[in-house]
């Protein structure tokens, strides 16, 4: 097929310009026209259309005449019938005002909206952390009214399920820690000293903050897509309008379940952690017997509680965020991928934050 | 509010931000009624609908539902007033991780003490109401979508509420389903005595089950017509409204 062009002649008349275009007024070919044709209208003058040489017009064709209308062209002569018609609906519809339809939003204004919008997001969480209480309070008294079996699910999602990904992680963790440490600890003859890098290393900071990590990426993101799939199915309204609380019937068995099974992750990786930074002493020729001496030596158990406390707060901290950005999601498919981003990175954040205050608060206090 | 008025909505103004959806609504559903609010798309109807059942705050205006006023309760108070009426959403909103008779049981769980078998009976007698007695271990994506919507309403009626809104309930069905689901609005209505308000443009549904509808125009964001369905298609003033009724192009 013979692909026709669209043709523009700009004809300058007495009373001013005439635009005549001939051939097809299509998405492929209108395009090249387009500029011309509007620049030919900024000139100003009285301008008209001579469309009787036009064969064909689709949407792109239409659009061109309607914001060629909209700039002041007064006339369109020779339209067929059929293309006339497509172009009525938009005879009365008037053009938003330019300046409006183009407006770009300055910086200052970009700047407010984000401080607002952080603004609102602190004072969510600020509110969604008092719904929290509220509710643990009330589970404390009445503890019958918690969905158990829920919190058992959880448990068993977030945590059973997580052992492969933790140990691999903590075991890969403590052994990169011993590989690293070692040769330049043993040109001063104390690379005996690993196994205290790697178990203090382990137990107060790494243990943790690893397992909150992994409990971000897995389990906040699967609560946050899970809640948001439900708030984008009119799920949680249904709950509303039966008189649920979402925050009593969804949150706080999730929150609770994290809570319980963070420790429990942080100790298996405490484990296996340190179990990788022994492997590789004893691959440099230590008896397993001097590692463990070295080991109970290093260890104080408030090195073991220091992490333990720590593992409770990021439990909380990774439920109740990958919650509170599940209910927060719009509407939309869209809306729940954003959710669940938007969780692993506020936990990642807050993990970081809450540890160096932790880090802070324990030295302070000589814990 | 009239005496045999079971909801009465005065002065309703709503609005998403700073957009002005409704302005200064007012009406009153009877019960025992079927009312059915109607109106082109974006006209406010799902609007009013969630303001209706306490979705969403009001900017000024009250909806009292048998006297009172949801949205200045809290507490125990307004669980009372919840368990009043029962709502089934549009998508159905049934919960995706439990099967239909568990999401029937669900309120029943929730706000009575009965026992499990009592439940159970219970449960089964609804969603037999609504024809899925044999699919009530079924989860959610293993039905087709016109029994998910019967299903959601057998969970609105778990607590035999005084009050059902339906959320556009045959859109997306079937003729065959779509008619089997007006029968059953009737059906329920005879037998119960329940009142209906129902968000639907379908008009094959309104003329089969609605006593009397509203009709909301997005230009005036309000009511444009009220009263019997086909009084509005022979009768209204308004060219628009019967131009809707009657099915017309402009």
């Amino acid at each position: 097929m013979v692909q026709v062009e669209t043709v523009l002649e700009v004809i300058k008349e007495q009373k001013g310009l005439r635009l005549a275009f001939s051939g097809r007024l299509d998405a492929k070919s209108v395009a090249g026209v387009w500029g011309q044709a509007l620049d030919a209208v900024r000139r100003g003058g009285n301008i008209s259309i001579d469309a009787s040489e036009v064969e064909y017009c689709d949407g792109a064709g239409i659009a061109l005449l309607w914001e060629l209308q909209c700039r002041g062209v007064e006339e369109i002569s020779g339209l067929k019938p059929e293309i006339a018609k497509l172009l009525e609906p938009f005879a009365e519809a008037k053009r938003k005002d330019e300046e409006q339809f183009r407006r770009k939003e300055s910086t200052v204004e970009t700047i407010g909206k984000a401080i607002v919008e952080l603004a609102q997001d602190l004072r969510e969480q600020v509110s969604f952390v008092g719904q929290i209480l509220s509710v643990s309070l009330r589970f404390m008294r009445r503890p019958r009214e918690l969905r158990w079996t829920d919190v058992w699910l959880t448990y068993e999602r977030a945590g059973v399920q997580a052992l492969v990904v933790v140990g691999l992680i903590a075991f890969l963790t403590g052994l990169i820690m011993a590989f690293q440490a070692a040769p330049p600890l043993s040109e001063f003859g104390v690379d005996l000293y690993v196994v205290n890098l790697v178990s203090l290393a382990m137990l107060r900071e790494l243990g943790p903050i690893m397992t909150a990590i992994v409990l971000a990426g897995r389990s906040g993101s699967a609560f946050a897509a899970e809640i948001g799939t439900m708030k984008v199915n009119e799920e949680i309204n249904a709950l509303t309008t039966m008189g649920l609380d979402p925050v009593r019937f969804l949150v706080a068995p999730r929150v609770l379940a994290g809570v319980l099974v963070t420790p429990v992750l942080t100790i298996y990786a405490d484990l296996l952690g340190v179990g990788g930074g022994l492997a590789v002493m004893m691959g440099r020729g230590y008896p397993l017997v001097i590692l463990w001496r070295q080991l109970v030596s290093a260890v104080e158990i408030n090195d073991v509680l220091a992490g333990l406390i720590k593992a409770f707060v990021f439990g909380a901290l990774v439920a109740g965020i990958g919650c509170l950005r599940g209910l927060q999601t719009k509407s939309g498919a869209s809306a729940v991928g954003i959710s669940t981003t938007r969780s692993v990175v506020t936990s990642i954040f807050f993990i970081v934050v809450v540890d160096a205050i932790f880090a802070v608060v324990y030295y302070a206090i000589n814990f | 509010m009239g005496q045999d008025a079971i909801i009465s909505v005065q002065g309703l103004t709503a609005a998403y931000g700073d957009e002005v959806i409704l302005k200064d609504v007012s009406f009153e559903v009877k019960r025992g009624e079927v009312f059915v609010i109607l109106g082109g798309s974006g006209s406010g109807k799902s609007t009013l609908l969630k303001h209706l059942i306490g979705l969403f705050p009001l900017v000024s205006g009250e909806v009292r539902i048998e006297g009172d006023n949801l949205a200045t309760t809290a507490g125990a108070q307004r669980q009372k007033i919840l368990r009043r009426f029962g709502v089934a959403y549009q998508s159905g909103a049934l919960f995706g991780s439990m099967t239909l008779k568990e999401n029937v049981n669900l309120p029943l769980e929730e706000f009575t003490h009965l026992s499990v078998e009592a439940r159970d009976v219970i449960s089964w007698m609804k969603l037999k109401l609504v024809g899925l007695e044999n699919f009530g271990s079924h989860l959610p994506a293993e039905v087709s979508g016109g029994m998910q919507k019967r299903a959601a309403i057998a969970r609105a009626m778990a607590l035999d509420p005084a009050v059902l809104f339906l959320d556009e309930p045959s859109a997306g069905l079937d003729p065959i389903t779509s008619a089997e689901l007006d029968a059953l609005i009737l059906s329920l209505r005879e037998g119960l005595g329940m009142t209906f308000v129902i968000v639907t443009h379908e008009l094959p549904s309104i003329y089969a089950v609605a006593d009397r509808v509203i009709m909301l125009d997005k230009e005036k964001k309000g009511i444009t017509a009220e009263g019997r369905p086909q009084d509005l298609r022979d009768r209204s003033q308004d060219p628009y409204v019967r131009r809707f009724f009657r099915r017309e192009a402009e």
